[in-house]
């Protein structure tokens, strides 16, 4: 692997992560490719349809994969007290965080020329909203300065608290008369050939991309979980060490 | 038609990737610098 090659890689880097980059990334050009140029416009919404592409794909990922992982992470970290588990809990946070915002942004964007507006108290952009927010304030949490063992045991209950609000976005089309439409993705779909063909693209995508971040993201949280381990190590050999010298300079 | 709306959409979110990726390898090189070789070996 040439230097450069290494350096874009990253310091984590392994076989399996560059493999999947790559996949990630000849994936992500396919994408664009098949939703800005090879796709077909939409009678009634025109090129808007183009947004779905990113909006649904960011929304499974993001909402259900990435939070997913902060779930079951936070389950079995406070069941099992899994440092693995409540890092990887973290990991899926932040990245969720991030495809939440590009859900409720590409929604924004393909709002205003199919309803006429950016924003609406509609009960699935509203809840999603509240989402973001409560995942935001699980990241806060995650910064909070406190015992490691209380703060991880802290989110790990936001993390499964968060989760159910995912419920409530989830059939919020459903329990609720709102602007966004109801599911329009199953076994019946009608939508055209080509245009479910990106839309499934767009999942296959953005999952690998979340899964490609999500291997990273894990190690930055291990390296700083060891990094925090070492500078203790540090600190309780100096206190050592002043000890001894203490009792030497008592002995003397 | 609404191309106004769509290309802003696909540049958030791929700059977003882009700049959120850039970033983590930024603090992963940062926190990698921090440890021993030896406790990052596990990773490969």
């Amino acid at each position: 692997m040439s230097s450069i090659a290494r350096k874009l890689a990253g310091p984590s880097s392994s076989r399996g992560t560059r493999i999947l980059g790559a996949l990630a990334l000849v994936s992500t050009v396919l994408l664009l490719l098949l939703g800005l140029i090879w796709s077909p416009r939409e009678v009634d919404q025109a090129d808007a349809v183009r947004l779905m592409y990113v909006h649904v794909p960011s929304a499974v990922v993001g909402l259900y994969f990435a939070f997913g992982v902060t779930l079951v992470g936070s389950i079995v970290y406070l069941r099992k007290q899994s440092d693995f588990w409540d890092l990887m809990a973290h990991a899926g946070a932040e990245i969720g965080v991030l495809f939440c915002a590009f859900v409720l942004v590409t929604g924004a964007l393909w709002g205003r020329p199919t309803w006429g507006v950016y924003w609406e108290w509609d009960p699935r952009i509203t809840s999603t909203t509240v989402t973001l927010v409560l995942y935001l304030g699980y990241l806060a949490v995650r910064r909070m300065d406190l015992d490691p063992v209380v703060r991880s045991r802290r989110a790990a209950i936001l993390g499964i608290i968060s989760f159910a609000n995912l419920l409530i976005v989830k059939q919020s089309v459903e329990w609720w008369r709102g602007l966004h439409q109801g599911s329009t993705v199953g076994i019946d779909t009608q939508m055209d050939g080509l245009m479910f063909f990106t839309l499934a693209w767009g999942v296959l995508t953005f999952t690998l991309i979340f899964a490609w971040l999500l291997m990273h993201r894990f190690r930055l949280a291990w390296y700083e979980h060891q990094a925090a381990a070492v500078s203790l190590d540090d600190a309780i050999a100096a206190r050592r060490g002043e000890h001894r010298s203490s009792l030497a300079g008592e002995a003397i | 038609m609404h191309w106004q709306y769509v290309i802003p959409g696909y540049v958030i979110v791929f700059a977003g990737l882009g700049v959120y990726t850039a970033s983590l390898m930024s603090r992963l090189r940062s926190a990698a610098r921090k440890i021993p070789e030896e406790k990052r070996a596990f990773l490969e």
